[in-house]
């Protein structure tokens, strides 16, 4: 519509012939760097570089897993069970003589892409839901009824509830913990909905006769996106979590597959004599769940320096 | 009061109605045939229609649901699967264990993250206020499984000052009983405690900006006094708010701690029933989890009245 680009019109007009001389002018200022841009960010946000850095590492040793020295993370060896650390094994062997760092470093796929695809899915779901809630008054208090409801289910109880009627696969792993994470999403997406929709610039909108998608899709979406980021950075945190826990309890993803979760869960029975089996992937899921949980925490003070005064 | 008292007690209600029914439909939404996955891969077709029948997924949703709902209103969650026993009477076994090990864990918590945040807060930007912040950080991210591990390793296995596993039942002495508890306590409450401690400090900077801390502070009020006697107290209510809702935390990480410690409560039960997918037991724990939980909630609700005179219904 002409009547929201009306305010810009003149001031483009108006300062065009200011432009040429101030192109004349000498460059006072020197040139920054690059790597002073590289530093200066480091120095502002040490929490995003060491979080990213080591996340970087992380996904480095999931991707490059083959090239890393490691043998078929499903071979059995029975000759060679539950061998210590060594030249040979550096993380050891299981008791099936299955060599531990290979599995390690196959397990960081699992807990990525879990994590990952449950922040995403969780994030676009949830928005979606909080979106509806936030704009149609009617599906407002039945959507927040079931949120509640869902809500009072502990998530990792919930998680396990779905994954007993469900075969063992990722895929599933990945549904289950999604169904758990959508109620606090779409209840952060509806509370900002809320609070914006009162802002005067939508209420202009509104005036102005912009029609809801636009207004939705212009002024509200952007303005989710960085509570959404930061929220979820957390998921993907609590998502890893959630799959060790489950692959743990027995109910994640299946046995064959190398996840951290299921390492230790079949270290358990032998940590008391042999507790270098659950210390490896154990080491491993706390160095990735810090990494995001660092991100999480320098985006959202880069984001909302507010919020970071508040939390 | 009262009548704010009544009003939300009744608003639980269609929450649990709500609980209730997403536990009960699940094995109507789940994806394949739930009668089949409880079976297992070497059940035979007989097998099958039996654990049908005793699910009653043979007959209409609605008026299966009535019934599933009429016996828990009078304390019947049904037959497990796999010991035929009533599930009310199994969970009646696990409970003390796993009651114990909650409370102490909260109380030890709240012992603990409170002073931890009021002391970060007050020495806010200082070293002591990025020690306790980190070490949040690290609550938060490292899982509950693993610091028992770390904790059965070092202060069990190696230093011989608490029991590696079990649980002794209250009955049996106060002594044996916290003894048996204190590493799984302190394991579980972990995350509990960086997020408790987190929102105390929080809060705390809030509060110790306002005018009613400086002009304590002016008059020469004592900086105890003016932590824990103006300032803590109005800082309260965000607290025990993300207590209550950190329970939530505590019920999940139970089941874990308890697989851990081999401790046999209903995080065990829970355990065992996965893996015998027998989901009557699994229902009736996810219940009675979610009610305490919600109860949780409504005393919180119901506390803020205390911190705040100003809130009143």
């Amino acid at each position: 519509m002409s009547a929201t680009t009306l305010p810009d019109a003149p001031v483009a007009t108006a300062s065009a012939p200011h432009v040429t001389p101030a192109s004349a002018m000498p460059d006072v200022l020197p040139q920054v760097a690059p790597r002073g841009r590289v530093l200066t960010f480091i120095r502002r946000h040490p929490t995003i570089f060491a979080g990213g850095l080591l996340l970087s590492l992380v996904v480095f040793v999931a991707v490059a897993a083959p090239l890393l020295g490691t043998a078929d993370p499903t071979a059995l060896a029975p000759a060679k069970r539950t061998r210590e650390p060594s030249a040979l094994y550096w993380f050891g062997t299981d008791m099936l003589g299955r060599d531990i760092y290979s599995r390690v470093l196959y397990g960081a796929r699992v807990s990525l892409i879990v994590g990952f695809a449950v922040a995403l899915l969780a994030s676009v779901i949830g928005m979606v839901i909080g979106l509806v809630s936030g704009f149609v008054r009617w599906a407002d208090s039945v959507i927040m009824r079931v949120m509640d409801g869902l809500m009072s289910i502990p998530p990792i109880l919930l998680a396990i509830a779905l994954m007993a009627l469900t075969r063992g696969s990722v895929g599933n792993v990945v549904t289950a913990i999604t169904i758990a994470e959508i109620p606090r999403v779409s209840r952060l997406v509806r509370g900002v909905v809320l609070s914006l929709r009162e802002q005067p610039y939508v209420e202009a909108a509104v005036a102005s006769g912009t029609r809801v998608p636009m207004i939705i899709w212009r002024h509200i979406v952007p303005n989710t996106l960085a509570p959404i980021t930061v929220q979820a950075t957390y998921i993907c945190a609590s998502a890893m979590i959630t799959e060790a826990i489950l692959s743990f309890i027995g109910a994640g993803t299946p046995p064959i597959i190398p996840s951290w979760g299921n390492i230790m869960a079949e270290g358990r029975a032998l940590w008391q004599v042999k507790p270098y089996i659950v210390f490896f992937p154990a080491v491993f899921l706390s160095l990735t769940v810090l990494a995001v949980n660092l991100l999480g925490d320098g985006l959202r003070d880069a984001l909302d320096p507010r919020m970071a005064k508040r939390l | 009061m009262l009548g704010y008292l009544a009003r939300r007690m009744l608003a639980t209600i269609p929450v649990m109605a709500i609980v209730a029914l997403f536990v009960f439909s699940l094995l109507y939404i789940a994806p394949g045939d739930p009668a089949a996955i409880i079976a297992g891969d070497q059940a035979t077709p007989a097998d099958v229609e039996r654990i049908r029948a005793g699910l009653g997924l043979d007959r209409p949703f609605l008026i299966r649901f009535g019934e599933w709902v009429w016996h828990v209103l009078n304390g019947d969650l049904g037959v497990s699967i796999f010991t035929n026993l009533p599930v009310t009477r199994m969970i009646q076994q696990r409970l003390e264990p796993t009651m114990s090990l909650m409370v102490l864990t909260l109380i030890l918590s709240i012992a603990i993250a409170v002073p931890m945040g009021v002391l970060a807060a007050w020495n806010q930007g200082t070293w002591i206020d990025r020690v306790i912040m980190v070490l949040a950080v690290f609550g938060f991210s490292v899982p509950v499984f693993v610091v028992g591990y770390i904790l059965a390793y070092v202060f069990a296995l190696e230093l011989d000052w608490f029991p590696v596993q079990g649980y002794t039942p209250l009955a049996r002495g106060f002594g044996p009983w916290l003894n048996n508890l204190v590493l799984p306590s302190v394991a579980l409450g972990g995350v509990y405690i960086a997020l408790i401690a987190r929102i105390t400090r929080a809060t705390m900077l809030e509060v110790l900006g306002q005018d009613y801390v400086r002009t304590a502070k002016a008059k020469g009020v004592g900086s105890r006094t003016i932590l824990f006697l103006h300032a803590l107290k109005n800082a309260a209510v965000p607290i025990v708010t993300v207590i209550g809702i950190g329970v939530a935390l505590l019920i999940g990480g139970a089941v874990v701690t308890e697989s851990v410690f081999a401790i046999p409560g209903l995080g065990r039960l829970v355990v065992d029933a996965i893996l015998r997918r027998d989901y009557p037991v699994i229902q009736g724990v996810v219940l009675l989890f979610s009610f305490v939980y919600v109860l949780v909630n409504l005393g919180v609700d119901l506390l803020y009245t205390v911190f705040d005179p100003r809130i009143r219904y």
